[in-house]
């Protein structure tokens, strides 16, 4: 209900600072894009921290409007997608796995290939590009979407209904957009792995495909299947709840909306760089 | 107690609105105050109207009666009990008030009909189809059966109130709030809203003949044609303060030049 949002922006009302006079000095405006800095990471952790309270709490609650609403999320961050994902893994193959194929053959190193496919495409580029690729095509849809909702008195109006905008609005696409990226990022990887070796194939590489797919199994451990996937799903929550944060949040007049869809971005690209080197020092540490 | 505080052995039941010394601020800007010092009991059945210019504080003071932000100070009682605003365990509250925005608010991604049914989905848990079955007979008692499955965005203003009328009305709710709701309306919507409003307060076939507590805010009270003999209360909004008026005959009667102006007549002119 409103003591749900009301909490997560008390402290983080930024548009104060954001709307004030222009800082004199460096010193200053160090010093206040520290502060927004804080309170937006205050604003977003509280924010974070009420919808899983709200994901759990009210979980089978409404089943008969929440589960079309999360499927209709789920299609959205991930089967509509597929296609895109599909041009993206063919590209992916021949821009990376095919040309590093081709160069291991070059050298004899080709026994290489599986760690060096498991470390380049599973760890890293698989995940954070579907991340990327679903922020942009999604989650500036969200902040568009919820934006206007707030301006239009839509929020307002859940709230005089009972209905409590976090479960309604957020949840669905807090789970969408975790299930979306999760099962993007594997349809990503096959994706490529497979049209890598077809581009590797096209350039007459002496590699059996029982031969690469075999390197593949050897590289691959239960730690990344593990983080991969709480890789993606990190990915997808935390993608989902600053693009919606930034969306309900802020803007309560419509010229607004468009200034805070490319804030949300930004901020989205910098909490997925964050996850991500989170993760490389999971995987030193492991 | 009991689920709706009627007390046992014919206690008559806690007023509904009770507001102690209450300021409102702004929606926008909390520190600004935009209402103070409110004093105000609205009782079991009653109707007022709260006439006041535009930005004269109407629709926040109407949205913090109806829980959708603290007042800034004082004490407010719905139905009895002391509300700041609603949280989970104040839902079954929220439910007995129903509220009706200016411009409607609906919902851009649903249907008419959907939007109508969408509280009772939510907290009945009913599936699409027999929400659609329950909310059947309000569309078509508000003439809004045609429109069902259009989209807002697709409907004139007139129909997109009328349909937040039908949203704010689905739960059956005992308390009304209206934030103007004739501004903008054609001459036929506005009689049928005129009409409506007062079958709901005397108690309406659809409401089961349960007469319905309300409180109509308006910019304009030369457009109330028909309400002026009934034993409506009428109350004003200026310079921050709530101004009890009484009835019409009252408003009429009143010298404030505010009150003149609401009504449409010349500062200077006498009824």
């Amino acid at each position: 209900m409103r003591e749900n949002l009301a909490k997560a922006f008390e402290f983080a009302d930024t548009q104060v600072f954001r709307r004030a006079t222009r800082p004199k000095t460096y010193t200053d405006l160090l010093g206040r894009k520290l502060f927004l800095f804080l309170l937006t990471v205050q604003g977003l952790g509280a924010f974070a921290l009420i919808t899983l309270g709200v994901l759990l709490k009210k979980n089978g609650l409404a089943r008969n409007v929440m589960g079309p609403r999360i499927r209709q999320e789920i299609a959205r961050a991930g089967v509509a997608l597929m296609p895109m994902f599909l041009f993206v893994a063919f590209a992916l193959g021949f821009l990376v796995i095919g040309q590093t194929v081709s160069a291991l053959a070059k050298f004899g190193a080709i026994n290489y290939l599986g760690s060096t496919m498991v470390i380049v495409v599973v760890r890293e580029l698989g995940p954070l590009l579907a991340a990327m690729l679903v922020l942009a095509r999604v989650g500036t849809a969200h902040v568009i979407e919820l934006g206007t909702a707030r301006a239009m008195g839509e929020v307002e109006a859940l709230e005089a209904l009972g209905i409590d905008p976090v479960h309604y609005l957020i949840v669905p696409r807090v789970i969408g957009m975790a299930v979306g990226i999760f099962s993007l990022t594997v349809y990503l990887i096959i994706g490529a792995l497979a049209s890598g070796y077809l581009w590797a194939f096209l350039q007459d590489v002496t590699l059996t495909p029982g031969d690469y797919f075999k390197q593949l199994a050897e590289a691959l451990g239960w730690l990344d299947f593990a983080l991969l996937a709480l890789k993606a799903i990190a990915f997808g929550f935390f993608i989902a709840i600053v693009t919606c944060y930034h969306g309900l949040a802020q803007p309560l007049r419509l010229e607004e909306v468009s200034r805070v869809a490319v804030r949300a971005v930004t901020q989205g690209v910098i909490v997925c760089v964050l996850i991500d080197a989170l993760f490389i020092v999971l995987y030193l540490v492991a | 107690m009991n689920e709706k505080n009627e007390l046992p052995g014919g206690v008559a039941p806690q007023p509904p609105i009770e507001m102690r010394g209450v300021s409102v601020g702004a929606m926008r800007d909390a520190s600004f105050t935009v209402v103070e010092d409110v004093n105000w009991l609205v009782a079991t059945g009653e109707f007022w109207v709260i006439a006041g210019q535009q930005h004269s504080g109407k629709s926040d003071f109407l949205k913090m009666t109806a829980g959708l932000m603290a007042p800034a100070s004082g004490s407010y009682k719905l139905f009895g009990i002391e509300t700041q605003t609603f949280g989970e365990a104040e839902l079954a509250g929220r439910l007995r008030v129903g509220f009706v925005f200016e411009g409607g608010q609906l919902f851009n991604h649903l249907t008419i009909g959907e939007n109508v049914a969408l509280p009772l989905q939510y907290h009945q848990n009913l599936t699409p189809d027999a929400a659609a079955r329950e909310v059947q007979p309000l569309l078509e008692l508000m003439e809004l059966t045609p429109l069902a499955d259009v989209m807002p965005s697709s409907v004139a203003a007139n129909w997109r109130q009328r349909a937040a009328l039908a949203r704010a009305l689905i739960l059956k709710p005992e308390v009304l709030l209206l934030d103007n709701p004739f501004r903008g309306l054609g001459g036929r919507h506005l009689q049928w809203w005129l009409r409506f409003l007062d079958q709901l307060w005397r108690g309406h076939e659809w409401s089961g003949g349960r007469p319905m507590t309300m409180v109509v805010t308006t910019d304009d009270l030369s457009r109330l044609t028909g309400w002026e003999n009934a034993n409506r209360k009428f109350a004003l909004l200026r310079d921050k303060k709530l101004i009890p008026l009484g009835s019409w005959r009252a408003v009429e009667a009143a010298g404030d030049p505010a009150v003149k102006e609401l009504l449409a007549m010349p500062v200077g002119a006498t009824m």
